[in-house]
Order: C-alpha cells, then sequence, then structure tokens
C-alpha cells in the first residue's frame, strides 16, 4: 500500500508542475506574437464562399 | 501528385445524416417523454417499451447525432487548418459507412432488447468490435492528415479533436472489456463486463463521464475555437489561454468520473476526490468560455443580425451554465438531493441541447452553403426562426426539470416525526406530470426547430451545386 502512496504523490506532484511548465510556456513574453500569429491560421486562405473564390483566386 | 482541392465528399456525407440522426434521435426522445405522461403510447409492444427505447434516443441523438457532426466537422477543419487534402480519403468512406451502420444497428438491437445495460454503452459486443474498428480508422485518417499539414502550427481546434480521437478510443476499448456468454454456451448476442462489484461501476463512470467530457466537450470546444472565429470574423481573444484550456481540461476531467457515484460502495476517498475534482473543472470550462465570447469583442452588433452566431453563442451561454452546474451537483450534500431526480435529466439537457445541439447547428448553418456553393441559407429569416423556437424550447424542458427535480428530491427526504417517509413514490410521481407536460411542450418546440432547419437545408442544397472544387491554397506563408 505503501508504494502505491507515493507513487500516487509523485504522478500528481509531476504532473502538477507539468501543468505549471504548460502555463510558462503559453505566457511565456517571448512566444507572444508567434501565439498572436497561430490564432490567424484559420484565416490564412479565402473563405470558400462562391463570392470570396471569385474575388481573390491564389 | 499532390492534390488541389479539399474532399468536401466526405464532409457532405456526414453534414446530410448529422440532421438525419438528429431528427430520429430527437423524434424518439419527444415520444418517451409522452410515455411519461401517457404510458399507452407504448402500444403495449415490446419494441417500443420505454427501457429499449431510452437507450436509443441517448444513443441516437449522442453518437448519431453528435458523434457524426464531430465526423462533419473534424473532416473540414482539418483539412482547412492544415491546408491539405484528408490523408487515406477511402479509409474516411469506410468510417463513414462504418459509422452509418453502427447507428443502425444499434437502433435494430436496441428495439430487440440486446443491451449490456451500461449506460451509454448499451450496444453489445459485436458492435463494440465495429466501433472500435471504425474509431482507429478515423484516427489515422486524422493524424494522418495533422502529420501532412502545410502549416507549420497545429491550429488548438485540432488539438482537441487529437483528444477527443484518442481519449475515446481508450474509453471504449477499456469500458468494453467484455465476456461473451457465447463462450459459455450461450447466446451470441449477450455479454458480461469482465470487471466485477463496484469495480465495474467505477470503471462504467469513468467511461461515462470521460464520455460527457471528451465526447460532449472537449470535441464540440474544437468546434468553437474554429466556427466562432469564422463566423465573428476575428481569431480567437487569447490564443494562449486555449493552449492552457486544453491542458487544464485534459488534466482534470479524467478524474472526475466518482461523482456519478456519491453514497455508494464506492471508498469514501475516491468520492471526495470526484469532487474536488469536479469543482476544479469550473476553472477551465468557464476560461474556455469567456475566450469563446470574447472573441466577439468589437463584434457585439454582429450578434443583433447574424442568426448563425446567435446559436454559436447562446451554446456557449449554455454550456457555461451546466458547467456551472455540473460542478455543484458533484458536491455531496447537493448530490444527496439531486441523484436520481429530474434535476440531473434536466442537467444534461442543458449541456446537450443548449451547448452541443446549438453549437452544431450553428457550425451546420455554416457549412451548408460552403459544401453546396451558396452565398447563404436558402432563407436566414428561418434560421432566425429556428434559433427563437429552440432556444425557448431548452428553457421550457431545463426550467421544467429544475423544478421536478428539487420537489422530487424534497419530496422523497420528507420524513415524518416518527421517522416514516411522508410520501409515497406514487404520491411524488404525480406531482411530476405538470412539469413533464412542460418538458414535452420543450422537446417539440426543439424538434420543431430541426425540422425547420430541415427544410431550409432541403431548399439550399436544392439550389445549389456539390462544391468539389474548393482549392487548397499554395504554400506561401513566411511564418516566423
Amino acid at each position: 500500500m505503501e508504494i502505491n502512496d507515493l507513487i500516487g504523490t509523485v504522478v500528481t506532484v509531476v504532473f502538477f508542475i507539468t501543468f505549471l511548465g504548460i502555463v510558462w510556456w503559453a505566457y511565456g513574453s517571448s512566444r507572444k506574437a508567434r501565439f498572436e500569429e497561430d490564432g490567424k491560421i484559420p484565416f490564412e486562405e479565402n473563405d470558400d464562399l462562391p463570392s470570396s473564390n471569385l474575388n481573390g483566386e491564389k | 501528385m499532390e492534390a488541389t482541392t479539399y474532399n468536401y465528399k466526405v464532409v457532405r456525407q456526414f453534414a446530410i445524416m448529422t440532421l438525419v440522426w438528429g431528427i430520429v434521435g430527437m423524434l424518439v426522445g419527444v415520444l418517451i417523454a409522452a410515455q411519461l405522461i401517457w404510458p399507452a403510447l407504448n402500444f403495449e409492444l415490446p419494441w417500443l417499451t420505454y427501457g429499449r427505447l431510452r437507450p436509443l434516443h441517448t444513443n441516437a441523438v449522442i453518437f448519431g447525432f453528435g458523434g457524426t457532426a464531430m465526423f462533419t466537422v473534424i473532416y473540414y477543419v482539418v483539412q482547412r487548418t492544415c491546408h491539405v487534402r484528408l490523408f487515406a480519403e477511402k479509409l474516411a468512406a469506410v468510417t463513414f459507412w462504418g459509422w452509418q451502420l453502427i447507428i443502425v444497428l444499434a437502433a435494430v438491437t436496441f428495439i430487440l432488447g440486446i443491451s449490456t445495460s451500461k449506460e451509454y454503452a448499451e450496444l453489445e459486443w459485436p458492435i463494440d468490435l465495429l466501433i472500435a474498428v471504425v474509431w482507429v480508422s478515423f484516427a489515422i485518417v486524422f493524424f494522418g492528415t495533422v502529420i501532412k499539414r502545410k502549416t507549420p502550427h497545429i491550429y488548438v481546434a485540432n488539438w482537441f479533436f487529437g483528444a477527443y480521437i484518442l481519449t475515446i478510443a481508450v474509453l471504449h476499448i477499456v469500458n468494453s472489456a467484455e465476456l461473451p456468454i457465447a463462450f459459455f454456451g450461450g447466446s451470441w448476442l449477450k455479454s458480461y463486463s469482465v470487471y466485477a462489484g463496484v469495480h465495474d461501476a467505477m470503471v462504467q463512470w469513468w467511461y461515462g463521464h470521460n464520455a460527457v467530457g471528451f465526447f460532449l466537450t472537449t470535441a464540440f470546444l474544437g468546434m468553437m475555437y474554429y466556427f466562432i472565429p469564422k463566423q465573428a470574423g476575428r481569431p480567437i481573444y487569447s490564443y494562449r489561454l486555449s493552449i492552457v484550456h486544453f491542458w487544464a481540461l485534459n488534466f482534470t476531467y479524467m478524474w472526475a468520473g466518482p461523482h456519478h457515484l456519491q453514497y455508494s460502495a464506492l471508498p469514501d476517498w475516491t468520492q471526495s476526490l470526484g469532487m474536488v475534482f469536479s469543482l476544479i473543472l469550473l476553472a477551465p470550462s468557464w476560461g474556455g468560455m469567456m475566450n469563446g465570447i470574447m472573441t466577439l469583442s468589437g463584434a457585439w452588433h454582429k450578434l443583433r443580425t447574424d442568426p448563425i452566431l446567435k446559436f454559436l453563442v447562446t451554446a456557449l451561454s449554455f454550456y457555461g451554465m451546466s458547467t456551472f452546474e455540473g460542478p455543484m451537483m458533484s458536491v455531496k450534500t447537493v448530490n444527496a438531493l439531486s441523484h436520481f431526480t429530474e434535476w440531473t435529466i434536466g442537467h444534461v439537457h442543458s449541456g446537450a441541447l443548449g451547448w452541443v445541439a446549438m453549437i452544431s447547428i450553428g457550425s451546420l448553418y455554416y457549412l451548408i452553403p460552403r459544401l453546396f456553393g451558396r452565398e447563404e441559407m436558402y432563407s436566414m429569416k428561418l434560421v432566425t426562426t429556428h434559433f427563437w423556437v429552440a432556444t425557448i424550447g431548452v428553457v421550457l424542458y431545463i426550467a421544467a426539470m429544475w423544478i421536478a427535480g428539487v420537489a422530487q428530491g424534497l419530496m422523497w427526504r420528507a420524513s415524518n416525526p416518527d421517522g416514516t417517509l411522508q410520501y409515497g413514490f406514487a404520491q411524488v410521481l404525480n406531482a411530476m406530470y405538470p412539469f413533464y407536460t412542460i418538458r414535452l411542450l420543450g422537446g417539440l418546440m426543439f424538434f420543431a426547430g430541426m425540422l425547420i432547419m430541415a427544410y431550409n437545408v432541403w431548399k439550399t442544397i436544392s439550389v445549389g451545386k456539390a462544391v468539389d472544387n474548393a482549392p487548397i491554397p499554395a504554400p506561401a506563408h513566411a511564418h516566423a
């Protein structure tokens, strides 16, 4: 039982630290511009409405 | 040779079937809601009894309507955000026909009374095997497309879709571990779970709650992260928040299942663990909701005139409501009142109709004109009508079930000074009829909305033309 308790504690701590790492990674100021660009991916191509295809054929 | 167009055929097929299964599943829901008021509506036929139609309703709306909607959206979004044509297109066709076959088999077996009796996992083992095959094919098509993408970054919607596909595979395979009794000389159509007693209960609700968490939430959040920005015409409010949202949900959802087993034979600490993780879930859920809603900042005026945006944003509001209600209901003292009452049914439908159905309907209204070469739906007025009929329907439904559930819980626990129960079961049931009637009315309205949609889609398609030449943009972006 004791070894199970230990594994539980270690996993919880490791997961929590991993999560904090992800938050740090997402909000690090050096990655700010990069994520703003990534958010624009759905707008990188023409809309697929018939009118937008006529206007701007790539 | 490199493909120059997207595969819209499979998207179209799934889009139409989403509508079909939505109508079928909701019709069965309306029928069983009516049966609760007028039991004679089962016509004394075993095939139409409540016990057989209820799993048919839940499976048809969750896996038929919701699942098919997700195939539609995922195959569309993954292509358009990865700038490549679908990977393994023949396999994608297999997922279409396989998934339709599964739903038909589900309907037939439930009506015949063939069921494992595990909630949301009632399908018997041969169908479970078929699901596993189709799901693995789905994973190959999706991840194959993501791997061969032309964009440097995997857009956040695809992260949500990937988590959905991966988690459902694990949940389905583990929870469906079952022994056909044919191995012991019995029927080929009956099996028993390999888990026993409280372990079976825990595995079942680990599956059950994550079906809610990953099937009905994560997947549809992916939908939200694509269609709300697109329809609002601006990028998601905070892309960084979306990353934290994604990981926070994944780290916490897995542990919330035990809240379905409060005051059961499950160890007390496990029940508390389920409660605590459910409460933590409030944070990522509301973070995600705010992220979607704030995307509209500066574009709020669009909400007044655009019925598609109305559907999408109202869906988010219902998402916020049900993700507040859920953690509250997982608190043991609240659960002592709410469990086994109509409140639970109200909660589920605020999520299922308000969130899942509304966001899917909004996304379909976005997709249908684009898949059939039209500027917009045949009638945008009818889209607005659909929105109001559906919204009023949901509100009637959930308000009736809240009042019914709380009344039911209070009546069940009311006791006389000598300790005997104040109300018999039939007395409590008798108090439910007015609310069952309001619920039926709400359900009928939501169903009527789907019929309006079907008419509108039919008219749009009949003047439109299937689009098979949507161009893939040339890889020209210099992306830092």
